[in-house]
């Protein structure tokens, strides 16, 4: 639960000794400008590196081709949540306004007979207000919740918080993280390669 | 940052750097003054880490005090009845109703900055969507709490919503004021949820920043663990992005629906089709009005000029100009269709509007509404704060007046001569409106204090050094390591080298 200077003197045999306790989350290169990390980021790809990830206080134009991120499934899930709220609207209005069908023990729920200007008892462009306010709620509601849920927040913790230096990558600076897992991943040459592509500052974080 | 060179050289009323030309060849600084990534941390993060002023004190006093006031005669209202308001038959809807369609119109600036300019690239309302949206969710607080002690049995107010119950009773949904009760809680909620998401990564900055435990705490459970992962930017950035493109029907659609409460009705002076376009533009007048009223202090007092520029607040002026416009227009069609419809009751409604018992309303309106925000077409004008604040207040009352007019004026004088009333507000109409102000201010001076006053993560992706610029200043330091110098990888298609000079992000 600590993060362990890679440039301090007794750093890499720290690192050492608990990437062989598989006690070891990854390394995190600090990197004080978007060209930089986006340099590294495409280099790692290039040696092969799947298991790391950018973090930055802002999103990084760029940054999806760099890391090989495909384009999320998010707005499918959005297009069926507000067809469903439409279904919804349109099901809910129809229903509690019908008049003119028998649902046998349903029949109590049904619809007040007002004459408006004789107006028919079950009007669909009357309703298109609240089916369509239903459809963005619905829509909108999934856009929020599939989007945190996607990215499994709330996450309270992350081993990446156990770095002080992590704290600005909200703030002023870009961490690229490589985690332990990844099949290339060696602590002494995956930080090198980060320190020779312009890391500031090079930390392995345990779990 | 270079200071752009402009033909006409314009007096600005303090020593910022002058962005507010509209020299095309140019792209205007989104930002003034030397900021880079650190120093715009730490000037939004400093407003809310600091002991608040005695100023910022000696307004929440007032504020609150006003909040205590209204919830008071609230309680006061739940004992005695609507009786203690002028509402009468036939003016049923009296002030409840006036100052609910004057505060969910102020919301509607709110959410036309956050979605509808985000929709068309204006980046320049990164520096002012955050508490534009602030603004947005209190004034639909403050809205939603007249309709609902209007409903005369409060406590039954759960009626509205359908649910199946004892009664076997439905609402009626062929009813524009059931349609007002979706549109305004979809949009409550839907506000709320679009301020939220964009907070969450600026709530993981301060909880960075958090000195304190109970601030990092606190911080730390609304921020939801944000890391900035870049999987995280990527799947919020398009859910941003859906958020937008949802609340931008949405907000036209909240207003259109608010004049339906009028527009479905048969009354003279409120049956006209013209009502949605003409609430919307209303709405958005009014609103911007209050986004200027609450930025130009806001920016003063909390050291966030070279953020929330003058070419913010001049845009913003802008805007509101434009949507006055088309208020006018809306004035004067009014007019000539109750005159060309040849219908005498629509034509008396209309004569008696700047001619009858309501006059002083109607011409108030007329001034504040039409005539004092004119100035603005004036670059000496748009130039002093001080004219933009009177506009800005012109518009304010006169937008109130507006629905004073609208309401009172048609109903007190309808078909039947027999059926007219004189409508007189009450000092708990007059105090119950002032006092709902007080709600609002304090929420806003609470957000002021506690949250990320500006869209941080977003005013960054508009600085040159999101884009790989600005950064030279550290290129001293690291140059031994740095394999390429910070120049970006061959097969990066998205990053060029660094050119010469900086460029100047967009603005309009």
């Amino acid at each position: 639960m600590t993060a362990i200077d890679l440039g301090a003197p007794t750093g890499m045999e720290q690192a050492r000794a608990s990437a062989d306790e598989a006690s070891l989350y990854g390394v995190s290169a600090e990197f004080d400008s978007v060209p930089a990390v986006l340099s590294a980021a495409h280099a790692l790809k290039d040696q092969g590196y799947t298991r790391m990830d950018v973090h930055s206080p802002f999103p990084i134009h760029g940054i999806d081709d760099a890391l090989g991120i495909k384009p999320t499934i998010l707005p499918w899930i959005v297009l069926t949540m507000g067809l469903t709220g439409c279904a919804t609207g349109l099901f809910l209005t129809h229903y509690t306004m019908a008049t003119g069908f028998d649902l046998g023990h349903f029949t109590s729920l049904e619809g007040y007979k007002y004459l408006i200007s004789g107006k028919p008892f079950t009007s669909t462009p009357g309703y298109i207000p609240v089916v369509f306010e239903l459809t963005i709620m619905f829509a909108a509601y999934t856009a929020v919740f599939a989007m945190f849920l996607l990215n499994k927040l709330p996450q309270p913790f992350h081993p990446l918080f156990s770095s002080e230096r992590f704290r600005r990558a909200t703030q002023d600076r870009f961490f690229l993280a490589v985690e332990a897992r990844d099949p290339h991943f060696d602590v002494g040459d995956t930080s090198e390669l980060l320190r020779q592509h312009g890391a500031v500052s090079v930390e392995a974080v345990q779990e | 940052m270079a200071v752009i060179d402009f033909k006409q050289p314009v007096v600005i009323p303090s020593k910022e750097i002058d962005n507010t030309g509209d020299d095309p060849r140019a792209r205007a600084e989104l930002i003034t003054g030397d900021h880079d990534l650190t120093s715009v941390t730490d000037a939004v993060g400093r407003v809310a880490e600091q002991k608040p002023s005695w100023l910022w004190w000696a307004c929440f006093a007032l504020a609150s005090a006003g909040a205590a006031a209204f919830f008071a005669q609230i309680a006061y209202l739940f004992l005695t009845g609507t009786g203690i308001w002028g509402n009468n038959q036939p003016v049923a809807w009296g002030f409840p109703i006036i100052n609910f369609v004057f505060w969910v119109g102020i919301g509607h600036a709110g959410t036309l900055i956050s979605a509808i300019l985000f929709l068309f690239r204006q980046n320049w309302r990164t520096s002012i969507n955050r508490f534009a949206e602030a603004m947005t969710i209190f004034a639909v607080v403050c809205a939603g709490i007249f309709p609902a002690i209007h409903v005369g049995r409060p406590w039954l107010a759960y009626w509205l919503f359908p649910y199946p119950n004892q009664m076997a009773m439905w609402p009626q949904f062929r009813s524009p004021l059931l349609w007002d009760v979706f549109a305004v809680s979809t949009y409550a909620s839907v506000s709320l949820l679009f301020w939220y998401t964009g907070m969450v990564p600026d709530l993981a900055t301060l909880r960075d920043r958090a000195k304190g435990k109970i601030a990092r705490f606190a911080y730390g459970v609304a921020s939801l663990g944000w890391n900035g992962s870049s999987r995280h930017w990527h799947r919020f950035e398009k859910a941003y992005l859906l958020l937008a493109a949802l609340c931008t029907p949405l907000v036209l659609s909240v207003h259109s629906v608010v004049s339906f409460d009028f527009a479905i009705a048969q009354l003279p002076g409120w049956h006209t089709t013209i009502f949605p376009p003409y609430f919307v533009a209303g709405a958005i007048y009014g609103g911007f009005a209050m986004v200027i009223t609450l930025a130009v202090p806001a920016r003063e007092w909390f050291g966030l000029k070279e953020i929330i520029t003058m070419r913010h607040i001049q845009n913003c002026a802008k805007v509101m100009l434009g949507t006055g416009m088309i208020v006018m227009y809306a004035y004067s069609v009014e007019f000539f269709v109750a005159w060309y419809s040849g219908h005498h009751y629509e034509q008396f409604v209309f004569a008696n509007r700047p001619a009858g018992n309501y006059k002083f309303g109607f011409w108030l309106m007329v001034f504040c509404n039409c005539i004092g925000p004119q100035i603005l077409w004036f670059r000496w004008a748009r130039n002093s704060l001080l004219a933009i604040m009177f506009a800005a207040m012109c518009v304010n009352v006169g937008m109130w007046f507006e629905r004073y007019v609208i309401t009172v004026t048609s109903l007190s004088r309808d078909f039947l001569p027999g059926s007219w009333d004189q409508f007189e507000m009450t000092i708990v109409d007059a105090t119950m409106f002032a006092c709902s102000f007080g709600l609002f201010f304090t929420l806003f001076l609470l957000f002021l204090k506690f949250l990320p006053v500006i869209a941080l993560s977003e005013v960054k992706t508009c600085m040159p050094q999101a884009h790989g610029y600005g950064a030279d200043t550290h290129e001293g330091e690291h140059a031994d390591d740095h394999a390429g110098g910070g120049v970006s990888h061959p097969d990066a298609s998205g990053a060029p080298d660094p050119p010469e000079s900086p460029p100047q992000e967009n603005s309009s």
